[in-house]
C-alpha cells in the first residue's frame, strides 16, 4: 500500500519528464538541423567579394552588397521611427491614463495590428506611402511600413515592463519629492529598460527578415540606395526572388546564411551594449 | 505649537471608511508610535501625512491636517515640497536598482543638487545619521541591492534624511528585520529625534515601549487613546488599550 | 554596541542604588554617633530622613517597572532588575533599623552607663561595613565580595552574643538599670538585623550572578 503510494506519483513523474524532454530536444533538433542545413549550404558562397559586390546580372553573379545595405536601412528607419512612438504610447497607457475606454481602444488597436498578415501591411504600405503619399519605393516606405508592423509589438513589450516595475519604486521616488516625469525618468524607466530592448531587438529581426511587406514598399531593384528615397531590396526579397525564380539557388543559400549571420549578430551586439548600459548605469 | 495637528481626519477608499473622526497632535522633537492591529489604518494615516496616498485614485479624506499651522492641503502647497518636508521609510527596505550613493543621492538630486562635493557631503551626513557610514563608506557605488536587509531599511532611512525633513515617518521599518538590525535602527531613532520629529509605525508593541515618548493606539480607523507612552504602558485609560498590549486580543 | 539606550537605563539605575545605599550608611552611622553623644537632634534628623529613604525605594521600584514595561528584559538583564527590586526592601529596612536605633536612643537617659561601651560601635562598624560591601557587590557584579560579606555576619552575631552576656550581667548586678539594659540590648539586636539585611543582599546578589538563590536555581 504504502509502496504503491510511493510508486504512482513516481512513474508520473518519470513520464511527464520524458515528455516535456522529448519536446523540448525535438524543437531544437529541427531548429538546429535548418540552421545547419541553411549554413552548410551557403556558408561556402560566402566571399569578401560576396560581401562587397553590388549583384549582377540578376543576381546570377556579382554579391549582396546592395541588399545587405537597404536591408539595414530600411530596418533602421523602422527602429527610429517605432521606437519612440511605442515607448511612449507604452509609458503613456502604464502610467498616464485610468483603465477606461481611450485605452482599450489603444490596446485593441494594437493587438489587432499584431494578428493581421505583413501581407496587408505591405499592401496598405504600396497604397498609402507609395501611392497616396507619392514617395514611390523607397527606404522611407518601407521604413513607414515596417515601423506601423513593429509598434504593436514594441508596445507590448515596453507596456509589460513597465508594469512590472515594483510599485514600490513608484511610491519611493514620489516619497522622495519626485514629480511624475522625475520619477517615470529617473526610476521607472531604468528598470524597465531591458524588457523595453528586448522588445525593440526582436522587433530588429522582425524587420530584417520581413519579406512580404518590404517587397511592395522598397522595391525590388538592385542599385545600391543611395538616400532614403532610394529604392532597393532587402536581403530577405532578394532570397526569396533568387529562390522562386530559380534565378540562382547557390546565392539564394548564401544570402540565406548571411541572413541568419546577420539577425545573430544584432542580438548579441544589441544585448552587449544593453549590458553594458545597464552596469554603467548602476555604478554611476 | 505643535508640528502637526489633526483635525477630525476621515478617510475612505471608495465606500470604505479606513479612518474615523481622528484628531491628534503631534509634538515636535519626539518619538510618536501609533500601533494597533493590523487593518486599523495605521499606513494610511501614515501616508496621509504627507499626501502619498494621492497616488490612490480611489482615496479620499476629509478633516484638516496642519503642518507647523498650515494646511497641507492648501492650494499653494507644493507636494513635492510638502514630500520632502514630511519623508517616508517603508515597511520593507526599497533600495532602488542603484547604486548606494545615488539612491541617498536620489533626493537631493530630484531638488536640482549637481555638484558632485554637495551630494558627497549629504551622502555621507545622512549615511552617518542612519548608522550605516562605517559599514559602507569603502563601496558607495555598489548597487544597493547587495546590501543585507537591514542595511538596506537603514539606507532607505539615511536616503529619507538626506532631504533634511523635518518630519519623519516610518511604516513597520523593522519588520522584517533581524533583533541586530533593529536595535540599530532604534538606537539611531534615539538619535534622530533631537533633529526631526519621528512617527512611527512599530512593528510590535514592545518596540513601541521601547522607544516612544507618546503613543496612540489605533483600532479599526479609530485613534483609540493617544497619551505619553509612560501612560499608555502602565495604566492605559482605555480597556481596549490594555487587552491589546497584554497581548489578549489583536 | 547595541540597546545603548538600555544601557543607560541600567547605569542610572545603579547610580541610585548606590546612592540610597550610601545613604542608609550615614543613617546607621549618625544613628551610632548619637548613640555615643546622646545627641537627641541628631536623633530627630535621622527619623525624619527615614522618609527620604522611602522615597529612594519607591523611585527604584518604579524605575525597575518600567524597564521591565519597556525593555523586556530577560536573562542576566532581568536577574539584575529583579534583584534591585529585592534588594531595596531590604536597604529599606535597613533604613528603618537605623531610624528605630535612634528612637532607642532619645528614650535612653541624658548620661547613660552604656554611652562607653565599646562593644556597640563595633558592632555597628561591622555591619555597616557589610552594609556597604553588599551593594559594592551588586553594583560590580562581584561574587566573591557577596560571600565574604555574608561570612562576616558571624563576627556581628558574635558581638551580639557578647553584649547579651553584657545584659545579663548588668541585670544581675544593678536590677535598677534594667529598663535602660534592655533598650541597650534593642539597639544590639537592630545591628545584628542590619546585618542580616546585608546577608540578604548578599544572596541577591549571588542570584543576579548564578540564577541561584539559597542553593536552589529558581530562574
Amino acid at each position: 500500500m504504502d509502496k504503491n503510494m510511493k510508486a504512482k506519483p513516481r512513474i508520473g513523474d518519470k513520464a511527464a519528464k520524458a515528455v516535456i524532454w522529448t519536446a523540448a530536444l525535438l524543437v531544437i533538433a529541427v531548429l538546429v538541423c535548418i540552421i545547419l542545413y541553411v549554413l552548410a549550404k551557403g556558408l561556402p558562397v560566402i566571399s569578401w567579394s560576396f560581401l562587397t559586390e553590388v549583384p549582377r546580372n540578376m543576381g546570377r553573379e556579382g554579391g549582396v552588397a546592395s541588399t545587405i545595405v537597404s536591408t539595414l536601412l530600411v530596418t533602421f528607419t523602422a527602429i527610429v521611427i517605432a521606437t519612440p512612438l511605442g515607448i511612449g504610447t507604452a509609458f503613456y497607457l502604464a502610467e498616464y491614463t485610468k483603465e477606461g475606454i481611450i485605452t482599450r481602444i489603444i490596446r485593441f488597436s494594437a493587438e489587432s495590428l499584431a494578428g493581421i498578415p505583413s501581407i496587408v501591411y505591405g499592401l496598405f504600405g504600396f497604397v498609402f506611402f507609395v501611392e497616396i503619399l507619392g514617395m514611390g519605393w523607397s527606404v522611407l516606405s518601407g521604413g513607414l511600413t515596417l515601423a506601423i508592423m513593429i509598434l504593436p509589438t514594441v508596445i507590448r513589450t515596453s507596456e509589460e515592463a513597465i508594469i512590472t516595475v515594483p510599485k514600490s519604486y513608484r511610491e519611493v521616488s514620489f516619497s522622495l519629492g519626485g514629480t511624475k516625469w522625475q520619477t517615470i525618468f529617473r526610476a521607472v524607466f531604468p528598470s524597465a529598460i531591458r524588457g523595453i530592448t528586448n522588445g525593440v531587438i526582436l522587433s530588429v529581426g522582425r524587420c530584417v527578415a520581413e519579406t512580404a511587406a518590404v517587397y511592395l514598399t522598397l522595391g525590388s531593384t538592385l542599385r545600391m540606395p543611395t538616400s532614403l528615397f532610394s529604392p532597393g531590396r532587402s536581403m530577405a526579397v532578394h532570397f526569396y526572388l533568387l529562390a522562386s525564380e530559380d534565378i540562382s539557388m547557390e546565392n539564394a543559400y548564401g544570402t540565406a546564411a548571411l541572413l541568419i549571420i546577420l539577425i545573430f549578430l544584432i542580438n548579441v551586439v544589441a544585448n552587449t551594449a544593453v549590458n553594458r548600459m545597464i552596469a554603467k548605469n548602476a555604478k554611476r | 505649537m505643535n508640528k502637526i495637528s489633526i483635525e477630525r481626519l476621515n478617510f475612505f477608499y471608495k465606500d470604505k471608511q479606513v479612518i474615523r473622526d481622528l484628531s491628534l497632535e503631534i509634538e515636535a522633537n519626539k518619538i510618536l508610535s501609533v500601533f494597533g492591529p493590523s487593518n486599523s489604518g495605521i499606513t494610511t494615516f501614515l501616508r496621509s501625512l504627507n499626501r502619498l496616498y494621492d497616488l490612490v485614485p480611489e482615496a479620499r479624506m476629509e478633516g484638516l491636517i496642519l503642518l507647523d499651522g498650515k494646511d497641507i492641503h492648501a492650494k499653494d502647497v507644493s507636494l513635492t515640497e510638502l514630500r520632502r518636508r514630511v519623508g517616508m521609510v517603508f515597511d520593507v527596505p526599497t533600495p532602488l536598482p542603484l547604486s548606494i550613493f545615488d539612491n541617498v543621492a536620489y533626493g537631493p538630486r530630484l531638488g536640482g543638487v549637481k555638484s558632485r562635493a554637495k551630494l558627497m557631503e549629504t551622502v555621507e551626513e545622512a549615511l552617518r545619521m542612519a548608522a550605516l557610514w562605517d559599514e559602507v563608506q569603502n563601496r558607495l557605488d555598489i548597487p544597493a541591492m547587495s546590501l543585507s536587509g537591514g542595511q538596506q531599511q537603514r539606507l532607505c532611512v539615511a536616503r529619507v534624511l538626506a532631504l533634511k525633513p523635518e518630519v519623519v515617518l516610518l511604516d513597520r521599518p523593522c519588520s522584517g528585520l533581524d533583533p541586530i538590525s533593529t536595535a540599530k535602527i532604534e538606537e539611531s531613532l534615539c538619535e534622530l529625534k533631537k533633529r526631526f520629529t519621528i512617527v512611527i509605525a512599530p512593528h510590535n508593541v514592545q518596540q513601541a515601549g521601547r522607544i516612544s515618548d507618546r503613543a496612540a493606539f489605533m483600532l479599526s480607523g479609530e485613534l483609540v487613546e493617544e497619551d505619553s507612552a509612560q501612560m499608555i504602558f502602565s495604566n492605559p485609560k482605555n480597556s481596549r488599550t490594555n487587552d491589546y498590549i497584554t497581548g489578549r486580543f489583536g | 554596541m547595541l540597546r545603548i539606550n538600555f544601557e543607560n537605563k541600567l547605569k542610572e539605575l545603579h547610580a541610585e542604588i548606590i546612592g540610597m545605599g550610601s545613604f542608609v550608611e550615614t543613617a546607621i552611622n549618625d544613628s551610632i554617633r548619637a548613640f555615643k553623644t546622646n545627641d537627641i537632634g541628631l536623633c530627630k534628623e535621622i527619623i525624619e530622613n527615614d522618609q527620604v529613604v522611602d522615597e529612594m525605594e519607591k523611585n527604584i521600584e518604579s524605575k525597575c517597572l518600567w524597564l521591565i514595561a519597556r525593555e523586556q528584559p530577560i536573562a542576566s538583564d532581568l536577574r539584575q532588575i529583579t534583584t534591585a527590586l529585592k534588594i531595596i526592601t531590604d536597604m529599606e529596612r535597613i533604613g528603618d533599623h537605623a531610624s528605630d536605633i535612634s528612637e532607642l536612643v532619645m528614650r535612653l537617659p541624658g548620661k547613660n552607663s552604656f554611652a562607653d561601651s565599646i562593644h556597640i560601635p563595633q558592632m555597628a562598624a561591622n555591619a555597616m561595613e557589610m552594609v556597604k560591601n553588599a551593594i559594592t557587590a551588586y553594583v560590580t557584579f562581584n561574587l566573591e565580595l557577596a560571600k565574604k560579606t555574608e561570612a562576616q555576619d558571624d563576627v556581628v552575631d558574635d558581638y551580639f552574643n557578647l553584649i547579651k552576656q553584657e545584659i545579663a550581667d548588668v541585670f544581675k548586678s544593678q536590677p535598677q538599670n534594667m529598663d535602660n539594659a534592655i533598650d541597650y540590648l534593642l539597639i544590639a539586636k537592630y545591628l545584628e538585623r542590619i546585618a542580616d539585611h546585608a546577608v540578604n543582599i548578599c544572596e541577591w546578589v549571588r542570584f543576579s550572578q548564578t540564577g541561584e538563590h539559597k542553593n536552589t536555581q529558581i530562574f
